[in-house]
């Protein structure tokens, strides 16, 4: 298929409308944080860093921050160890139940967050007869977050050859050495990168998170939800978004940077 | 006597590596056995848990659940007009969010896969996946910014005599249609990857316009990314009720009944019965696509 200039510029000019409209909200957010409106009404008639100031100076905040920072690294640990031994059973291995195996790690992030979040709920409440803690976040947020390790585990298994872990058996390593200095080497740079992914999925989650989540358990994501309307606060959470937006984008190079790698050392 | 030990303790390892190196079916068995446990005991059995919960009843003056069977949260959720509508308002929501997502993220996956070269192309995926990890509350809290009647939007449109459609429905839309977006994107152009450029050659070679070999090639070999992609954004939409909260104005979805229903009203099983509906919803809508190997590109 030949692309004439024009069609190629249509293309190109809805990518880049497209691109702005995603952006755009984005700048208004981050103008928004220095807006001297409290309404923050459009144009802004003027600017301060007040906003900022109280944001730095917020314990609620802080505190929220170090709660999602503790739930994230620990449902970030254990979905790195299901999702990889999961994603070796499902890449090495062909058997009966196999595709359900896998619906199975798809389907807590395939059905609505909601139903997620109630069922969760509702098991630990009242079949269970748990108090909801931050132990029932971190249990619910590591459910949800193993897809995005085995897709990453899965994904870099296909590409290796399983020849070298027959080559190491060959040479008389046991399994376990086998994977230590075989598989997980080649393993690396895609754990990091699910792993990167998984802090974020849970970094960022509301819905589960607002079901799972005990009455003093405040993530960042709650903090936010319960500012957002409060006029006085609302201005800070202008601050928070501006700085997640960019803190988020870090993480989000790196795993493209470390999936990308990925792509080029299968063609190289 | 160490020397003993280490050797003891290497003959060990040995073994096990040994005896499970002839058995692929305990090492399969033992890999699977932590995260099936995982999946089993707390999500699944959730779920189920949630179906036969359904079917509980709630004591009104102490607020405890009865482990009684009745049908009465079905039958309310089946018959009364509120749930009905409401079910309906979400379905058409997600519809129209899904389909304004196909159709604005079929132009930049195809550039991204077929038109911009191998660095631009990387950009574009960055540009692309950024503000999808960006805060799913800070986008839908920008999209309140973007839609107040102070806003940039009724800014942008008051010049030309329009103005912002504020809090409520078309709101909800909008800011669906932008959460997921990328969501969508990303499918797409992860298919678009797939079909070979010697396809689209060969068409235009046999005479087709590059509308028609978009048309009947390239659409036709598209269809499980679109599938998987449309699965993303039905969900998402039918789970969420936060959106409606901060664009939504006065208008419920599926979400804001089963949360109400959990939090205000105290009543699970009610709660549980009402999720049943878009549990229902995706089952159906992934038993329906099965067929199209959607769920491998998942």
């Amino acid at each position: 298929m030949r692309f004439s200039r024009s069609s190629k510029s249509v293309f190109g000019l809805l990518t880049a409308g497209v691109l702005l409209v995603i952006y755009a909200p984005l700048a208004v957010v981050l103008v928004n944080s220095f807006n001297s409106n409290r309404n923050m009404i459009w144009p802004p008639p003027g600017f301060t860093t007040d906003w900022w100031v109280s944001a730095f100076h917020s314990n609620g905040l802080w505190e929220a921050v170090g709660t999602s920072v503790i739930v994230a690294l620990a449902s970030t640990a254990i979905a790195l160890t299901l999702g990889t031994l999961v994603a070796m059973a499902l890449s090495r291995y062909r058997f009966f139940g196999r595709s359900t195996v896998n619906l199975l790690v798809v389907l807590p992030i395939a059905l609505p967050g909601i139903v997620t979040g109630i069922a969760l709920n509702n098991g630990f409440r009242t079949i269970l007869g748990l108090q909801l803690t931050l132990g029932t976040v971190i249990v619910a947020h590591a459910t949800f977050c193993i897809v995005t390790v085995f897709n990453n585990v899965m994904a870099r298994l296909s590409r290796v050859s399983p020849n070298l872990v027959d080559a190491s058996s060959d040479l008389g390593a046991g399994l376990w050495t086998t994977f230590r200095l075989v598989t997980f080497p080649q393993l690396r740079s895609a754990l990091m990168a699910g792993g990167l992914l998984a802090f974020g999925l849970s970094f960022d989650e509301i819905i589960v998170t607002t079901f799972t989540a005990g009455s003093g358990v405040t993530t960042l994501p709650i903090w936010i939800l319960n500012n957002m309307f409060r006029p006085g606060q609302a201005p800070v959470v202008n601050v928070i978004a501006v700085v997640l937006v960019v803190i988020s984008s870090v993480p989000i190079y790196l795993a493209q940077r470390l999936s990308g790698d990925d792509a080029d050392n299968a063609k190289g | 006597m160490a020397r003993a030990g280490s050797d003891f303790r290497t003959s060990f390892a040995h073994r096990i590596s040994s005896l499970l190196f002839n058995r692929a079916k305990l090492r399969l068995g033992l890999l699977l056995a932590a995260p099936i446990t995982w999946l089993v005991l707390i999500y699944v059995f959730a779920l189920v848990a949630l179906l036969v919960t359904a079917f509980w009843t709630v004591d009104s003056f102490t607020g405890a659940v009865h482990m009684e069977w009745s049908l009465n949260n079905i039958q309310t959720v089946l018959t009364s007009s509120l749930y009905r509508a409401v079910t309906l308002r979400t379905v058409g929501i997600a519809c129209l969010v899904t389909i304004a997502d196909l159709i604005l993220a079929f132009p930049i996956a195809f550039f991204m896969a077929k038109i911009a070269g191998p660095r631009s192309r990387r950009l574009l995926v960055i540009a692309i996946l950024m503000p999808l990890w960006a805060s799913y509350l800070v986008k839908a809290y920008a999209w309140r910014a973007v839609l107040s009647h102070d806003g940039l939007l009724q800014w942008l449109l008051a010049p030309i005599g329009g103005q912002t459609p504020g809090y409520g429905l078309t709101a909800v839309i909008l800011t669906q249609g932008y959460l997921w977006l990328p969501y969508v994107i990303l499918p797409i152009f992860t298919g678009l990857e797939k079909v070979q450029n010697s396809l689209l050659e060969a068409s235009s070679d046999l005479g087709a316009k590059n509308w028609q070999t978009i048309r009947r090639v390239v659409l036709p070999l598209l269809v499980p990314s679109i599938v998987a992609a449309s699965i993303f954004s039905f969900s998402l939409t039918l789970g969420d009720y936060i959106t409606v909260n901060i664009v939504g104005g006065a208008s419920q979805m599926l979400g804001n009944l089963v949360y109400t229903n959990v939090g205000a009203a105290n009543n699970l099983p009610m709660a549980a019965a009402v999720a049943l509906i878009p549990v229902i919803l995706m089952f159906g809508y992934l038993a329906a696509v099965r067929r199209t190997g959607a769920l491998e590109s998942l």
